[in-house]
């Protein structure tokens, strides 16, 4: 066993004791959520691209779940640390790509459906929860408005690098965020993040204009 | 009109204010309300329903028996009257709790002996077919008599309230590549994905909205579209596998969110964009 390995392993060990640690102290139900892990187990079948591996809670997901997404302080540190870590920004070090492409990728939202067609490219999702530009009428509310988000927070190394690595894996920065992990899961690529990040900071985008 | 120069002119420049993106919305809805008004004079469920009767009514399957003369939907042999609006509730004959869809499909194959896998290959009315299948039919004939009453899940029984609260844990379970629960859409007030409102099913005002005109019309395709099909669809969504037909998953979720809809009026098959 190498080094990486054991501490992956006192990770994982470590994650688990939170977990349970949290287990005794959460306010759900245990019969009723029992039930339904339960239930859900064995009433889905596998379609498409959507297998039941789907269905297994990671880490993540799981003390979310059980804690109605409102784990500990403590453990809720330690966990996004962990998420952090699995960020991997670009070699170069530049953040901001081709805004028009980032904004096209903010338009769709196809993809790991069981009716797309498996693999990449798959949309950015962006627009389902946050209004963006302002030419985009049609927009979700999910998310927090990011209009002019570079304009009001500046475009700063580290803003950059913020909004990079949020996208790449929102639950370094809010463990239980609503949004997706999308590099993290391999939805989006190094690329593709750019261009988003362009199309939320860079001046020219018609987010801060 | 006024209104869709001024946003052309605003698109156009660029400079949109949110306002006006409330505006064009409101439009939207007003002229999707005054369609809906409309049609629902000659609502197009009808037609469903009138299937639904005759195949209610007709000796069919294996056992050659009718459901009129076999099916308790809760309020006695072949009686359909305020029988949607009352379920989920608990069949002992079954030992389990069921919605409408499922019951009818437990009717069936136990009294007429039709082979569950059979309804189950192909249950919900496709975009390209002409006619519903048969239970989409039935459920819609059985869903009209409960119109204009309140709905009434008994979650005085105990097995009932089990699946409610089964059914809200498995609301809050969050999985998938994309980390979703249903409530992650359905779990708060006053969001929207695009334009779309969603519903807070946990909340009396939004469980209403959520089980309201189901079964549907869908306006685009002209199908008939059950709650069970609602609820497959958001798992498809979701980015989970997909739920078995009339499992106890469905039924758990349509327990809760219908039982939170308690007491308001059903106004029967709706119509939907």
């Amino acid at each position: 066993m190498n080094t990486k390995a054991i501490t992956l392993a006192a990770s994982v060990s470590l994650t688990a004791a939170l977990i349970a640690g949290a287990c005794t102290t959460a306010m759900v139900a245990p019969d009723h959520h029992a039930r339904a892990l339960e239930i859900i187990k064995r009433d889905f079948k596998p379609r498409g691209q959507a297998g039941l591996d789907r269905l297994d809670a990671d880490p993540v997901q799981a003390i979310c779940n059980r804690t109605d997404n409102t784990p500990p302080v403590s453990i809720a540190h330690q966990m996004q640390n962990e998420q952090l870590a699995t960020v991997a920004y670009p070699a170069d070090g530049v953040l901001m790509g081709d805004w028009k492409k980032g904004e096209k990728l903010a338009q769709s939202g196809k993809g790991f459906t069981w009716k797309d067609k498996p693999g990449l490219p798959v949309g950015g999702n962006c627009y389902n929860c946050h209004q963006i530009s302002p030419k985009e009428l049609s927009f979700g509310t999910i998310g927090p408005s990011l209009f002019q988000i570079g304009k009001i927070r500046g475009n700063t190394p580290e803003m950059q690098k913020y909004v990079y690595g949020k996208i790449y894996n929102s639950k370094a920065f809010n463990l239980c965020s609503e949004m997706p992990r999308f590099g993290h899961i391999g939805a989006l690529d190094s690329d593709q993040i750019k261009d988003l990040v362009a199309l939320l900071l860079d001046p020219e985008s018609p987010v801060n204009k | 009109m006024k209104n869709t120069i001024s946003i052309g002119i605003a698109l156009m420049l660029g400079v949109l204010p949110p306002l006006t993106f409330a505006q064009e919305k409101d439009a939207t809805e007003a002229e999707f309300e005054k369609f809906r008004t409309e049609m629902e004079d000659s609502n197009p469920a009808e037609l469903f329903e009138m299937k639904g009767e005759d195949i209610w009514n007709e000796k069919r399957g294996p056992k050659n028996v009718s459901l009129a003369e076999s099916c308790d939907l809760g309020k006695g042999v072949g009686v359909v009257k305020g029988a949607y609006a009352a379920m989920p509730r608990y069949f002992a004959d079954a030992g389990a709790v069921m919605d409408a869809e499922r019951r009818i499909v437990w009717c069936m194959v136990e009294k007429q002996g039709f082979n569950f896998d059979d309804i189950a290959k192909k249950p919900f009315q496709g975009r390209n077919d002409t006619s519903a299948p048969d239970i989409t039919n039935l459920v819609t004939y059985v869903a009209m008599h409960s119109k204009g009453m309140p709905f009434a899940v008994p979650l005085d029984d105990p097995k009932v309230k089990d699946a409610y609260l089964t059914g809200k844990e498995i609301t809050k379970y969050r999985a998938g590549p994309y980390d979703f629960s249903c409530n992650t859409c359905h779990g708060v007030d006053g969001k929207r994905i695009r334009m779309q409102n969603l519903p807070n099913i946990s909340t009396a005002a939004g469980a209403i909205k959520g089980v309201q005109g189901w079964p549907g019309y869908r306006m685009t395709g002209g199908i008939m579209l059950t709650h069970q099909w609602r609820i497959n669809d958001c798992f498809r969504q979701q980015r989970f596998p997909e739920p078995r037909y009339a499992s106890e998953v469905i039924t758990d979720i349509l327990t809760y969110m219908t039982g939170n809809a308690n007491g308001q009026i059903y106004n029967g098959p709706g119509i939907k964009r």
